[in-house]
């Protein structure tokens, strides 16, 4: 078989926030058109995890890269701005939902469009064709997105109003937005129901196989888990104890520790 | 009967007794500063017992319409009803074009017409009540869209309009060229100094902006050799209009003019901007930092542009301040300037274009006509800065997002551009 | 030499002042995070009602020291009470809202207070009665240091001391302590939040009320305006030495006093604002933490 190509690759990551190592040394890959899981008991460095490699914090140690699709070229994330980071394909989502509570749901797709176009106060004041055209385009895209996650009825709504699930599915449009090759998603299926998990299991894959867009996400659902990941990462303690397919992290007697001694809900 | 009454009574005799209290605790604490009035100059005393009396017969109705507000707000049910009120309102005039063209039409004759229908002092004040709709509008773009709280606003006024002043005192610099000047002057201040102090979280920000607005004032009023010191310049020259030798009136009616265009451009801009790619950012930012970064926007570049265009604004009216009276100085320039101007914003509705005409008119207006009232007009505009927040922090008008239709995929352009303009 | 000195204790009089309004800001932004900005007008208030009382107890023939701690237990009493008020009306409503409105109903709250003050007794320069003569002791250094100098020292030291000591030891100041560390903890601890706030707003607003009265002795004239420009100082002294920091707000407020009277009495007065807003500025932009504070990074 072909070795596929990696697309994200993270070496000996660490981060201290004060005296605390929330992450301690972890390798992490993800391979074009993979869907990979990190998991691992609260509190166990995975938010932060994103929130390194995205920008919003600056690790204190380890090598950060990507290699987008295509282009034969290697990027150093590290102490690039989470707004570069994005250009440069990697897009994500919020555990705690961060929506722009006051905008509209098509609106909140359409500001992810941002970093793909072009216009500015010039052109937004005298409205010349060019601007048009581009406007109109990013409202199709947007709506385009919308209804692949099914919210087309919603566009008129403000983000505050839809319901959880629904909030749920707009951050993921809203990442996709920007043109990701790489989309990571925290807890994305926290707060719903069966039904909801089911159809989002659908969802995340039909993204990696229509977009071809790779995936990395953080979940605490082991059912959505272990259907829908080639490979898993278990992280406790800022560390990585486990990695394997999601056979093997079942039967893995480290995991099994690490979890018991949690208050787990699957 | 009887059982149900009494938890009636005893609830009204609790919200008594409480209203009572909250009567009685205003009353000392207004006792000394209220009642005992100092004489400065001759160190000598009144006593002014019936203010006391007043306090105490004003807080205690007050006190329940306090608590009732309150608990409309906890339950959320008024404030629903009200919005709703406002957008089948909204709804209705954008629904029907007929309703909306006639409406426009009155407007636009009314407003055409007025200083022919009214006096000059009656044109220099609606002027003025002008000024202050460009200054909200502009502050509007910094404040209401983009979030980022400008203590110091006053400052790019003060830039425009001593541009003006300087330019006509040492080079006869005339008020069209000097208005793209001032503007411009007042832009590149803006940039210079938000290029340090927008990485500044919120509340920093605010203060960092009002130092900067206070800093320009007493340089202002401290370098006599540069600004003229207090006593200001005067002799500034009046708009040119064709080289016609206008009379005062004239000036008065041609100035409104030129005022009203500008209105009008402003309305047009800001309009469009806050529907297009840079105002979906301003909005974005001002939501959540953190997200609006993590969907690629340049969180210092989008805050630039929002504060570099707002001190432009603000350029623009500093240039027709310093055409209008003729003659400036720092006194013009102070924090209260920059309050009165954040409160029309406050009070209006953030980011509602409508919002922010309907507060100028309301705190321009209404002191200039209610002379008795102009005394408490500071008093009033802090009163109402902590009443809106309290209770209605939206403000006045609440801003309505751009409506797009699909189905039929063309023609979302023209019903958006229609639904924003109503807004 | 002696201008040196004169200028020295000058500064150290003026940062002194700062200090005691600056710890009520700091101790209000420790805890909720809220620039109190009608902070200034309460220390205002404070020396407004110091003037009354001491116009009105004069009458019943009371002079000398005796008047002014009485009048100055008044004013503290009446500033701690429309503290209290004030937060109640004004911030309370605004726990949950975002970040900006409590920040602008503050301002409102300022606007208003000031305008209260004005209305209600005058726009002019009152002048506040000579209470405290010349303390024979410091006859010999009385060219470098006046005797209300050395009481607005001497005071704003015990002040601090003592609250110092409340925050380390006493139960409410623990209490103050967990909430401003982390606010859902403190109350999973069942602590009393609105009581903590509540107790924060009284103690920071006496100790601005004890400097504005200990200012009005020393200056000797006051008007409803003098609130503002200290308030803004006294913040940046609050910012300076790293805000949520005690100690740092008295560093912050001493440093700023220094700066202001070497400045003003070595470089031109006419530019006294300019140099502390300037300073303010300059603060916020490399070093926003201050001077013993420490950056925090905000969780995501
Ligand atoms: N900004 C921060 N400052 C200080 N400590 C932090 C910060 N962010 C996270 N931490 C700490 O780092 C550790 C890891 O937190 P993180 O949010 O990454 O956990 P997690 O694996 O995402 O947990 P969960 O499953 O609950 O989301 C925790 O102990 C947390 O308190
Ligand atoms: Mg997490």
């Amino acid at each position: 078989m072909r070795e596929m190509l990696q697309v994200l690759d993270i070496q000996q990551l660490t981060m201290d926030f004060g005296g605390l190592r929330a992450i301690d040394g972890v390798d992490l890959e993800v391979r074009q058109g993979e869907i990979v899981a990190l998991i691992g008991p609260n509190g166990a460095g995975k938010t932060t995890f994103f929130n390194c490699v995205t920008g919003v914090y600056e690790p204190t140690g380890g090598r950060m890269t990507v290699r987008p699709p295509g282009k034969n070229v290697a990027v150093r994330l590290n102490r690039l701005k989470p707004n570069i980071i994005t250009e440069h394909g990697l897009a994500r989502t919020f555990q705690n939902i961060r929506l722009f509570q006051n905008m509209t749901v098509l609106e909140n797709v359409m500001v992810a469009r941002h970093c793909r176009t072009r216009s500015g106060i010039l052109g937004a004041i005298f409205k010349n064709a060019g601007n048009r055209r581009e406007e109109q385009e990013i409202v199709d895209f947007s709506y385009g997105l919308l209804e692949k996650v099914g919210l087309q009825m919603h566009v008129n709504d403000l983000a505050r109003e839809l319901p959880y699930g629904a909030q749920r599915r707009l951050e993921i449009a809203r990442a996709l937005a920007t043109e990701p090759f790489l989309l990571l998603l925290d807890e994305p299926a926290a707060g719903m129901n069966p039904r909801e998990t089911s159809e989002l299991d659908a969802l995340i894959t039909r993204i990696r196989d229509d977009e071809g867009v790779s995936i990395l996400l953080i979940e605490h659902d082991m059912k959505l888990v272990m259907s829908i990941s080639q490979r898993i990462y278990v992280m406790d303690y800022g560390r990585l104890i486990a990695q394997g397919t999601p056979k093997e992290i079942a039967e893995n007697p480290n995991v099994i520790k690490a979890y018991l001694g949690e208050t787990f809900d699957a | 009967m009887k059982a149900q009454s009494l938890p009636f009574i005893r609830r009204a005799a609790s919200e008594i007794f409480q209203s009572l209290l909250v009567s009685c605790w205003f009353m000392f604490l207004t006792f000394p500063i209220m009642v005992i009035k100092v004489n400065p100059l001759e160190r000598t005393i009144d006593w002014q017992w019936m203010r006391l009396v007043w306090i105490g017969l004003a807080v205690f109705p007050l006190s329940f319409v306090w608590r009732w507000l309150m608990k409309r707000k906890e339950h959320g049910g008024g404030q629903d009803g009200e919005d709703s009120w406002q957008k089948r309102l909204g709804e209705k005039i954008r629904a029907d074009r007929k309703i909306y063209t006639a409406l426009l039409a009155i407007l636009a004759v009314f407003v055409a017409a007025f200083p022919f229908m009214f006096s000059s002092y009656q044109t220099q004040i609606m002027i003025s009540a002008l000024m202050y709709v460009m200054l909200g509008l502009g502050l509007n773009i910094v404040v209401g869209l983009a979030g980022l709280l400008d203590l110091g606003y006053v400052a790019f006024y003060a830039v425009g309009a001593y541009s003006y002043a300087l330019l006509n005192h040492h080079f006869g610099l005339g008020f069209w060229p000097a208005l793209p000047l001032g503007a411009g002057l007042a832009a590149v201040c803006g940039i210079l100094l938000g290029f340090p102090v927008l990485r500044l979280r919120g509340d920093y920000l605010a203060i960092v902006t009002l130092g900067f607005g206070e800093i320009i004032r007493l340089v202002l009023e401290n370098w006599n050799a540069f600004s003229f010191g207090p006593s200001g310049i005067a002799g500034i020259s009046r708009p040119w209009f064709f080289g016609a030798d206008l009379s005062l009136g004239q000036h008065t009616v041609f100035l409104y003019f030129i005022v009203l265009i500008l209105v009008g451009f402003t309305i047009l801009v800001v309009n469009r901007l806050r529907n297009s790619r840079i105002g979906r950012a301003w909005i974005a930012l001002r939501e959540d930092e953190v997200a609006c970064q993590a969907m690629g926007i340049d969180k210092t570049r989008t805050k630039l542009t929002a504060f570099a265009l707002g001190a432009t604004w603000a350029g623009f009216v500093g240039c027709v301040f310093a055409a209008k009276t003729t003659f400036i100085n720092p006194a013009s320039f102070t924090f209260m300037e920059s309050a009165i101007i954040l409160s029309i914003v406050v009070l209006g509705g953030m980011g509602s274009i409508i919002g922010v005409i309907v507060g100028a008119m309301v705190l321009i207006l209404l002191p200039e006509y209610l002379r008795a009232f102009s005394e408490y007009r500071m008093l009033v505009f802090g009163a109402s800065m902590v009443l809106i927040m309290v209770f209605r922090p939206q403000g006045i008008i609440v801003g309505v997002r751009q409506h797009y239709r699909f189905g039929r995929k063309e023609s979302t352009e023209e019903q958006g551009e229609r639904d924003a303009a109503s807004a | 030499m002696d201008y040196f000195l004169e200028l020295f204790f000058g500064g150290l009089t003026r940062g002194s002042i700062y200090a005691l309004i600056a710890l009520g800001y700091t101790m209000v932004y420790g805890i909720i995070e809220l620039i109190n900005f009608a902070h200034g007008e309460i220390y205002m208030i404070g020396a407004f009602t110091a003037l009354i009382a001491a116009s009105a107890l004069s009458l019943l023939g009371l002079n000398g020291p005796a008047l002014l701690i009485l009048a100055g237990l008044i004013a503290v009493i009446y500033s701690a009470a429309y503290g209290y008020t004030i937060e109640k009306v004004a911030y309370k409503p605004l726990r949950k809202a975002q970040r900006l409105s409590p920040l602008i109903s503050a301002i409102g709250m300022s606007i208003f207070l000031q305008n209260y003050v004005l209305l209600a007794q005058t726009s002019d320069f009152l002048s506040f009665p000579t209470l405290v003569d010349e303390f024979a002791f410091m006859e010999p250094v009385s060219h470098i240091m006046r005797s209300s100098e050395l009481l607005i020292v001497a005071t704003t030291l015990v002040s601090t001391v003592l609250l110092t000591l409340f925050i380390k030891f006493s139960r409410m100041g623990k209490a103050m302590r967990a909430t401003a560390q982390d606010k859902t903890m403190a109350m999973l601890l069942g602590i009393n939040i609105n009581r903590v706030i509540s107790v924060t707003f009284i103690i920071g607003s006496g100790l601005a009320a004890i400097g504005g009265v200990l200012i009005s002795n020393h200056i000797g004239q006051i008007n409803f305006y003098i609130g503002f420009i200290a308030g803004i100082k006294a913040f940046t002294a609050a910012v300076l030495g790293g805000i949520g920091s005690v100690p740092g707000a008295v560093l912050g407020g001493l440093i700023l006093g220094w700066t202001e009277s070497f400045a003003t009495g070595y470089v031109s007065s006419d530019y006294e604002d300019v140099f502390a807003f300037g300073l303010l500025v300059f603060i916020l932009i490399f070093r926003p933490a201050g001077i013993l504070g420490r950056s925090t990074k905000d969780k995501v």
